[in-house]
């Protein structure tokens, strides 16, 4: 059984079949990565497998249990947290109180508001921001604005995050040192799904890759399989250069 | 053609540009490079006049740019095409792409540049009637580098045009860039693909903490070891 698994799930929007009849299977510790064409529905899948959006058909399981439709923070709660494409944060609240609240989320009132903030120190930390703790979250470059999401959804303690995009416009240092932070969160025991376009973290971090393209799966497999894939040269790589590294 | 001298900017009382200077010739490409928080958007949003500097001046085509308005300064020639879209949401694709061309509106021509663009990005003609908030987040970069393209401009402006699009597309947007440049316009490229960026500029800029740190023809970049060891990661 996977940690998180997915059946024929579809959902449309209006006549538009954004995801449609999609298996996936997680398995708990994996770090597998979802690419596809710019509107093939990976950021929608993520809607869907959080609860932002609700599924047209089909079911996703987490632990064996279905959780399509339940609430977003019922899903967060289970376990499962996420970052945004275009990132959610509150504007005017600081980079340590984003990750103290994402620390006190689903806790109870017993919960000691040091230990959170004693967490969040940590995560800010792993994230490289501790020097920004205090600056408003609107004032980060958008790089930092990412890393800050990332914090957290760590903080809410999942065991199994999903990362949209967090690589999107960093440098290629940059992506050597958040695929170093991601193996680092995967050894910490938390199952990976991300979404990316940066090719470089993707050939080097995933141990399997989903394609989807017009809301279907493609292909699935190694990424030195998928890199020579034709269908996916064709519609999304461009190149089998990637094949090589 | 564009003339920056000892410009420096502050955010109230942190600095973000210490002293940049940067010309960039007609018909030229030259790239910004730097890693996040370098000042490489302050820095065109300064040239733009979305942000007012402290001191320095900017000088395009022998004009004084700095106490411009945004607006005269896009009339004058200069298309900035910023991080993240900027796109009007609720309004629909081509609707957009028709206000890219709005300092020449009543010309001829329009309708040719509108063709031209859906050429480069034929997803966009695909869903010219959909409102730009319906778009994906490769499709709104595409429609942001349409739009900017609409003005037909003299010096373009592009910030991160790669941004979050797939490899395929983002061969294409530099197919794209390459093409604007062959057809005469002048390209300022802030970039975070670095190695590609330094493959298609004539000369670049590196920033770092808000100063100009190198500057030079590519191959001084290419070669250089703290370019490839900080920023192009070999």
């Amino acid at each position: 059984m996977g940690i998180l698994e997915g059946e024929k799930v579809t959902k449309f929007f209006g006549g538009l079949a954004a995801v449609y009849d999609v298996d996936f299977k997680i398995k708990e510790g994996e770090i597998v990565g979802l690419i596809g064409p710019n509107g093939a529905g990976k950021t929608t899948l993520f809607n869907l497998i959080s609860g932002s959006l609700s599924t047209t058909g089909g079911e996703i399981r987490y632990q064996g249990k279905r959780i399509s439709n339940l609430k977003p923070h019922q899903i967060c709660k289970l376990g499962i947290a996420r970052t945004f494409q275009s990132v959610k944060l509150f504007g005017n609240i600081s980079v340590s109180d984003h990750v103290f609240l994402g620390s006190i989320c689903g806790t109870t009132s017993k919960t000691k508001t040091a230990d959170a903030q004693a967490k969040s120190a940590i995560l800010l930390e792993l994230v490289g921001l501790s020097a920004r703790k205090s600056d408003l979250a609107k004032n980060l470059p958008l790089a930092e604005q990412k890393r800050l999401e990332v914090a957290r959804a760590l903080a809410t303690g999942p065991r199994v995050l999903l990362l949209d995009e967090v690589m999107a416009g960093l440098t290629a240092t940059e992506v050597n040192s958040f695929t170093t932070l991601i193996h680092q969160i995967r050894s910490g025991g938390t199952t990976i799904l991300l979404v990316e376009h940066v090719m470089q973290a993707i050939m080097a971090i995933c141990d399997r890759i989903i394609v989807l393209h017009h809301g279907v799966k493609l292909a699935e497999g190694l990424p030195q399989e998928i890199a020579k894939n034709q269908k996916v040269i064709e519609v999304y790589l461009g190149t089998d250069a990637y094949a090589e590294r | 053609m564009l003339n920056v001298d000892r410009l420096s900017l502050f955010y109230g009382k942190i600095q973000v540009l210490w002293d940049v200077s940067l010309t960039v010739a007609e018909k030229e490409m030259v790239a910004v490079i730097g890693s996040n928080a370098s000042g490489k958007t302050s820095l065109l949003n300064t040239i733009s006049g979305l942000l007012t500097p402290s001191s320095g001046t900017v000088e395009f085509l022998g004009r004084v740019l700095q106490k411009m308005p945004a607006y005269l300064i896009a009339r004058l020639g200069i298309s900035h095409i910023p991080e993240g879209g900027g796109l009007f949401p609720d309004m629909k694709v081509h609707e957009n792409l028709e206000l890219g061309a709005y300092i020449h509106a009543g010309e001829k021509g329009r309708k040719e540049t509108i063709e031209w663009v859906y050429g480069i990005f034929p997803s966009l003609a695909a869903r010219a009637d959909r409102l730009a908030k319906t778009l994906s987040g490769g499709e709104r970069q595409m429609l942001a580098i349409g739009r900017g393209l609409m003005s037909k401009p003299r010096l373009c402006m592009l910030d991160e045009p790669s941004y979050a699009l797939s490899p395929l597309l983002v061969m294409e947007v530099f197919k794209a860039v390459r093409e604007l440049r062959d057809r005469g316009t002048t390209i300022l490229l802030v970039e975070q693909d670095i190695k590609r960026a330094l493959e298609m500029a004539d000369r670049a800029y590196l920033l770092e903490n808000g100063h100009v740190v190198l500057e030079g023809p590519r191959d001084l970049f290419l070669q250089n070891d703290h370019v490839k060891k900080a920023y192009l990661g070999l």
